[in-house]
């Protein structure tokens, strides 16, 4: 393969701490970083200053294959994460049939690398059928290729079978992700519980859902030891429990979804079914809370929770709409307007999306380290546009973001040193 | 250490088993441990005889209380009992009246009331055997309670290690499987360690005590590792209810990586013994192939010994008794 050396570029590593000009030399590996000489036979791309960042791990994607092929296949998934700036992906388990079978990890790993470039990893369920009764064979599907386990949407409610999976799952050093909320608590509810919900008369979901939630994990990530990811949380409440947690040593890392950062429950207004989401988009003073957690490094990790849906589950009332948003495309800009408006600072966000996710996956990408994998992007940070999500790749165009103004743009993405994006 | 093996110890000191009842190793030290493998040893050769009756325990009786279903166990100690020319009375709960709703201490009452001198008893709750050995005045032996303690069982174990490897005092012994709720597991560590051995607890996390390190043993999660250089494999009985109670996800994952198979035995010592105080689950714990290879499997030689170390037992806390009685 011919060595690429993108020169004149703006190169931000977590890894290295590094948010400095200079260049990057590669292959199918990183064969260098900084200031270089590009060797004679290299293929030069002049960045003109644009940000090198190394290409993007989203750790809860949904894609729709099998079973749901109308809402995303691995194909569609695969262009829309590329052109993101999505290197790699952790798909939900929550297909048809759910993951919870080695057979089914081996189908991802088999059929995902026909159908994309982007790294595809398949999450298991960590209970039969998501049912939150009897905990997977965990040992067999990490054996088979299984990256992480999580119960998806659906909390285990059962705390003996939470309990059991999380020490279980220590054998095998396996990493659980939980999404904490109390589905008793929560049934019913469409949007965030308070003022805003009680004025358009609709039922909500209080913090406290997630709280109780979070807090009874936490204590059993301690009881048990295993590694847990507090997965998707929404409210400052939550960050209260979990900064307790870290403190005593408790094994947990947390993630958020980009929309929770970037808007809040007032996105909802005038009942657009397009920002509902679950959890639903709480208050602006969650919002800032989340964000200053990204900063401080309370919070670990950024994920789109790409959740592609069709119109028609969506132009639909309020309290009947699906939730979810398709989020491949607009991760990075929507990331970006804590760095360009919320005073966080890009390494520190980029890192929430690349280093961190990687080192919790156990990955040797998500990082410009000579010998690294070359999972890397070259982006305009600064591009202004209004997003158009008929434009989007994604099968489903649900995005919260359609008609907003948002800045910073993926002009290139390479996987293993290979140009895969634009293709 | 006592005596070696194979030697008869008629000519140790004079010295009595200074316990009433054998309720737990953890009762035990051990000198009072090797007393009775020392004991035992000497009934070792019996079997091998043709006419295979003592009258140590003549004119004794001895009552065999099991409220838990047993075959090896049960007619390890009523074997042992006949062998001494003990009378043997055999209740099991099924036939007594603890299934009309008496009470355990009713039956101990009503058990005492026929003066026996001797009483083995097997119950599924914890600290059962210690009940009844406070309500009634002969000497209780305690065949398996719940998830406690099974003491003859670390006994004979520890006797069949003893015999084969030549000593127990730095041998490393991998406990493998349902360590949590296993009895056996929980004495033989305890007389194990006592004894010098260098004893592992290998199982998944779900089927290990959470306190299990303060056994003094260490404990491995993955079966590879545990067994690494071990002398002796001993397996434990993967019950039922596990299965589908949600401690491991299934049968065919337990196998895969805590399944004793030709593969995972590759790593512990070369000409290692396997053990398995049975009922055996073939296919679950044990692959069959390894159960039933005579050069490693020392699991018939358990059933051997433990008809004499049952008899080591029931003479020692029958000369107690006696011995209490004539002062």
């Amino acid at each position: 393969m011919k060595p690429v050396c993108i020169t004149n570029a703006r190169i931000v590593d977590p890894a290295s701490h590094t948010d400095a000009p200079g260049a990057i030399l590669f292959d199918e590996t990183i064969r260098e970083v900084g200031k270089l000489k590009p060797p004679a036979d290299a293929e030069i791309i002049d960045a003109d200053g644009k940000a090198v960042l190394p290409g993007l791990i989203d750790m809860r994607v949904g894609i729709g294959e099998p079973g749901a092929e109308h809402r995303e296949t691995f194909k569609s998934a695969g262009r829309a994460a590329l052109a993101g700036g999505v290197t790699t992906l952790v798909m939900n388990p929550n297909t048809h049939p759910i993951i919870d079978d080695a057979s089914l990890v081996d189908f991802v790993l088999r059929r995902a690398p026909d159908r994309s470039k982007a790294r595809i990893y398949p999450m298991a369920a960590l209970t039969r059928g998501l049912e939150g009764q009897a905990m997977t064979e965990m040992g067999l599907l990490k054996e088979a290729g299984a990256v992480m386990f999580s119960n998806g949407d659906r909390a285990v409610v059962d705390s003996r079978v939470m309990r059991r999976a999380l020490a279980y799952s220590t054998a095998f050093d396996a990493l659980v992700a939980h999404r904490p909320e109390d589905p008793f608590l929560a049934q019913g509810g469409v949007m965030n519980e308070g003022e805003l919900a009680t004025r358009l008369g609709l039922p909500g979901i209080p913090d406290a859902a997630e709280t109780i939630m979070a807090e009874r994990d936490l204590m059993l990530a301690e009881l048990t030891g295993a590694r847990l990811l507090l997965d998707m949380i929404s409210s400052a409440r939550t960050l209260e429990a979990l900064r307790r947690a870290k403190d005593r040593g408790v094994n947990a890392i947390a993630s958020v979804s980009v929309h929770h950062l970037a808007l809040n429950e007032f996105d909802v207004e005038s009942y657009r079914t397009y920002a509902k989401l679950s959890p639903p988009l709480r208050r602006e003073e969650d919002r800032l809370a989340l964000g200053a957690a990204i900063a401080s490094g309370l919070i670990d990790i950024i994920v789109s929770g790409h959740d592609p849906r069709p119109a028609e589950d969506k132009r639909l009332p309020f309290d009947e709409a699906a939730p979810g948003a398709a989020a491949l495309e607009t991760l990075l800009p929507a990331a970006l307007t804590l760095h360009h408006s919320g005073g966080v600072r890009l390494v520190d966000l980029v890192r929430a999306m690349t280093l961190n996710p990687a080192r919790a996956l156990g990955l040797a990408q998500g990082r410009l380290t000579k010998g690294a994998p070359a999972d890397l992007i070259l982006v305009d940070l600064d591009a202004p546009y209004r997003l158009d999500s008929e434009k989007f790749l994604s099968k489903s165009k649900n995005s919260p973001f359609d008609g907003k103004l948002l800045q910073g743009r993926v002009l290139r993405t390479f996987v293993a040193g290979e140009a895969v994006y634009p293709a | 250490m006592a005596a070696p093996s194979g030697k008869i110890p008629r000519h140790d000191p004079p010295r009595r088993f200074p316990h009433r009842h054998l309720l737990a190793i953890s009762d035990l030290s051990r000198s009072d441990i090797e007393f009775l493998l020392d004991r035992a040893e000497a009934f070792t050769p019996l079997a091998e005889q043709r006419v295979k009756k003592l009258d140590a325990l003549k004119g004794r009786t001895l009552i065999n209380l099991f409220f838990e279903p047993s075959t090896r166990t049960q007619s390890s100690f009523e074997l042992a009992g006949k062998r001494l020319g003990a009378d043997v009375v055999n209740m099991s709960a099924s036939s007594s009246s603890v299934t009309k709703g008496e009470t355990l201490i009713d039956t101990a009452a009503t058990l005492n009331a026929m003066s026996p001198d001797l009483l083995v008893v097997r119950h599924g709750s914890s600290g059962a055997a210690e009940l009844l050995a406070r309500k009634v005045s002969c000497s209780v032996i305690n065949a398996g309670d719940g998830q406690h303690e099974h003491p003859t069982q670390a006994l004979l174990d520890a006797l069949t290690i003893r015999r084969e490897i030549g000593r127990i005092e730095g041998v490393r012994i991998a406990i493998c499987g349902d360590v949590m709720h296993s009895r056996v597991a929980r004495s033989n560590a305890l007389l194990l360690t006592m004894l010098g051995a260098e004893v592992r607890l290998v199982g998944p996390p779900t089927l290990l005590p959470a306190s299990s390190a303060r056994w003094g043993a260490s404990v491995h999660h993955d079966m590879k590792e545990g067994l690494a250089g071990a002398d002796v494999v001993m397996m434990l009985r993967l019950q039922r209810e596990r299965m589908q109670g949600g401690f491991i996800p299934s049968a065919r994952e337990f196998f895969w990586f805590y399944g004793l198979d030709e593969e995972k035995l590759r790593h512990a010592k070369p000409g290692a013994f396997v053990m398995h105080p049975g009922p055996m689950n073939r296919g679950v714990e044990i692959d069959s192939a390894i159960a039933d290879d005579a050069r490693i499997s020392l699991i018939e030689r358990q059933v051997k010994m433990g008809v004499a170390l049952r008899m080591a037992v029931l003479v020692a806390l029958a000369e107690h008794g006696a011995n209490e009685s004539g002062e």
